[in-house]
């Protein structure tokens, strides 16, 4: 990437435990984000995805590898000294600042003359929609509004890169979801970086020009949230993004011949080998749409109405578990079927993505 | 029984013995004290039943005509004592501050072993422990013969029954009633706070001045109550390391008592004392008040 605005070349960190074992917290991460970039680190507890941010913010000391903003190498720069800010994840307001101090906060130390300061921080809260609350203090404040004053308080010195560790945990779902997409459009408008770390799929693939998937300290996928979604590299990624149905099984004369029988020509199959072919549930239908299309036999365990769709649980032959999610405007087909009863689902291989595990190989 | 009147049984059943204790041990010798310190001082100890204002007057400048001429001699102490017990407040929190900050980062097992030593003198003597210091300090004592025989120095240091002494010793009284207070404010302080202050672009120093400090200051205000109320009026330590060079208010007080016999001048002293203590804990209580209302103000 040329105009990269952040770029880490194998960046490590281990942690020794008091039981006195080495965590590889981050293990060889090369990483460029890009200007203007909306990137989500998404990964499982204990991923490494803080120790990331922190070695960006400066918290958290490399052993070794480098980490450039803009052009500057930041390795050895206290955190004071660099251009990035943080929403943190408990916010960490301080309590005996109202609003418009907290908010100013980045701003008076950057020696902003007071006139201007206001001004400043008038803007940034109307901009998050708390205008007028200036005096208030962090704790007259819900949660949503403290999570904004955090928001205007690290974006109002105009960072080139804003850090942002699971800032939305905290809010409940509707509260949650609208954050999301005010986020999203402040990032827009704004023209900063945003690093985004949530462990929420959802959140991740809503949001994100691009996500990176990690885990044990590793950059498992970086991608856009569509072809993580539709073409993930390995079973890690299919199943921690989205619900996966993984049949596993070997490819062979251009064919996927899974383990149970199912068997179907697929483009990815291009040499032997073995292989997981990974069906999304919202790719099983109930009925035929082309009359090529292969079906699996289940033995329907459980109908689920979640309100936009059903969700069906099937059981195959040999016992392998399967979801398969059903619009809700396709009730009519749903309603004739009953839990124990027998069903097929159909899919069209084309949509059926095939990962060449390099693990199994 | 109505909710109200229920809640003012339990409250008079809970605090019945504390303000019976209070009135028998404190009230009532309170009283006496007020009393007898506008009364005249008998010829041989004692007291003389009449209104006698003079009392105050040998402090505050208008002395009895009848035996003596206005001496500042006592305002002279009084400023003296104050100087001391402040010096004392701000060298306990010299010693105290940094080492609060560096005990509550240690890990558990260390924190509580050093909590159990700072806890320790509090085992032993106050008396006994003092009087080691002037086995070090005196002229034939540790520091001079060290440095004597060290060819350091030529004459004896003179290091007992001064001003220093006195603060040194107070200091070493006075270091546990400091740290608690303000080690109970940094243990507390949420370090999550400085890194934001240090994200937002602040230096270590501006953090300190405008994060750490300001959410510390209950402990430090605290604390300075604490040791500078007790240090004012202290005798003990004056006695033993001041000498009889070194007049402190405690010890002008304790005269006054025991050796001139003149209770009325010495409950009047007494009264002054506590008149400057009590306007510092209202000032205490106001500041302190007035934190709090804005921290939790809703
Ligand atoms: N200061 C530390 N000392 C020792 N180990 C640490 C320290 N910080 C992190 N670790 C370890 O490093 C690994 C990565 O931690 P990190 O906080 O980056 O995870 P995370 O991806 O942010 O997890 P979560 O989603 O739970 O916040 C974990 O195994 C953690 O136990
Ligand atoms: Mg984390």
């Amino acid at each position: 990437m040329r105009d990269a605005i952040v770029r880490l070349t194998s960046a490590a960190k281990a942690f020794s435990t008091p039981e006195g074992r080495q965590v590889r917290a981050l293990d060889g991460i090369d990483l460029e984000i890009g200007r203007n970039e909306f990137i989500t680190l998404l990964g499982p507890s204990g991923c490494g995805k803080t120790t990331l941010l922190q070695a960006i913010s400066g918290f958290v000391e490399l052993d070794s590898g480098r980490i450039e903003i803009d052009g500057e190498v930041m390795t050895d720069r206290p955190p004071y000294r660099r251009p990035v800010n943080t929403v943190f994840q408990n916010y960490a307001l301080f309590p005996h600042m109202n609003v418009g101090d907290n908010t100013a906060y980045a701003l008076e130390v950057a020696g902003v003359p007071r006139a201007e300061r206001i001004e400043r921080v008038r803007a940034v809260l109307r901009l998050v929609g708390l205008e007028g609350m200036e005096g208030r203090l962090p704790r007259q404040l819900s949660g949503g509004q403290q999570q904004r004053v955090a928001l205007a308080r690290a974006i109002v010195a105009r960072p080139k890169v804003l850090l942002l560790d699971e800032p939305l945990s905290a809010l409940d779902k509707n509260l949650r979801e609208a954050m999301q997409l005010e986020l999203k459009t402040l990032q827009h408008e704004l023209g900063i970086t945003f690093i985004f770390v949530t462990h929420d799929q959802q959140e991740a693939l809503t949001m994100s020009d691009r996500v990176a998937v990690l885990a044990d300290g590793r950059i498992q996928q970086l991608d856009t949230p569509r072809t993580i979604y539709d073409q993930p590299v390995s079973t890690f990624v299919a199943s921690f993004i989205g619900a996966s149905n993984l049949l596993d099984g070997r490819c062979d004369g251009g064919n996927f011949i899974g383990s149970d029988g199912t068997a179907f020509r697929h483009r990815e199959c291009d040499s032997k080998g073995p292989a997981t072919a990974l069906i999304r549930p919202e790719q099983f239908f109930l009925a035929a749409r082309a009359a090529s299309d292969p079906a699996i036999e289940v033995t329907l365990e459980q109908i689920v109405f979640v309100g936009s769709s059903f969700e069906l649980f099937g059981r195959t032959g040999s016992g392998r578990r399967l979801v398969a999610q059903v619009p809700a405007g396709e009730r009519h087909a749903v309603g004739a079927l009953e839990a124990g009863g027998a069903a097929r689902w159909y899919y069209d291989p084309e949509s059926v993505h095939v990962i060449r595990d390099r693990k199994a190989a | 029984m109505s909710i109200a009147s229920q809640r003012r049984w339990q409250l008079s059943l809970l605090l019945g013995p504390a303000s019976l204790f209070l009135l028998v041990f404190f009230l009532i010798p309170l009283g006496i004290m007020v009393v007898t310190s506008f009364l005249a001082p008998g010829l041989y100890g004692g007291v003389e039943w009449s209104f006698y204002p003079h009392n105050f007057g040998r402090i505050l400048g208008f002395a009895d005509p009848a035996f003596e001429e206005f001496d500042p001699v006592y305002i002279a102490i009084f400023l003296r004592s104050l100087k001391i017990a402040a010096l004392t407040v701000v060298a306990t929190l010299l010693v105290c501050y940094p080492a609060a900050f560096h005990i509550s980062r240690l890990p558990d097992r260390w924190k509580n072993f050093c909590l159990f030593l700072i806890t320790l003198p509090f085992f032993s003597s106050l008396i006994v422990r003092l009087f080691v210091w002037v086995m070090i300090l005196r002229p034939t004592g540790l520091v001079n013969e060290t440095l004597l025989s060290a060819g350091v120095i030529a004459r004896p240091l003179e290091m007992i029954y001064t001003d220093g002494a006195i603060i040194l010793g107070m200091v070493y009284v006075f270091i546990p009633f400091m740290f608690m207070p303000v080690y109970a404010s940094i243990e507390k302080l949420d370090w999550r706070l400085v890194q934001a202050s240090l994200d937002l672009g602040a230096g270590p120093v501006r953090s300190f001045l405008r994060i750490i400090l300001p959410l510390t200051a209950p402990g430090i205000l605290a604390g300075s109550v604490i040791v500078f109320i007790p240090a004012l009026g202290n005798f003990v330590v004056p006695a033993i390391l001041g000498g009889a060079k070194v007049m402190m208010l405690g010890n002008l007080i304790e005269a006054q008592f025991l050796s001139a016999r003149n209770w009325p001048f010495g409950s009047a002293l007494a009264m002054m004392v506590m008149a400057v203590m009590l306007v510092l804990l209202v000032a205490y209580v106001i500041v302190s008040g007035r934190r709090n209302l804005a921290a939790s103000a809703a």
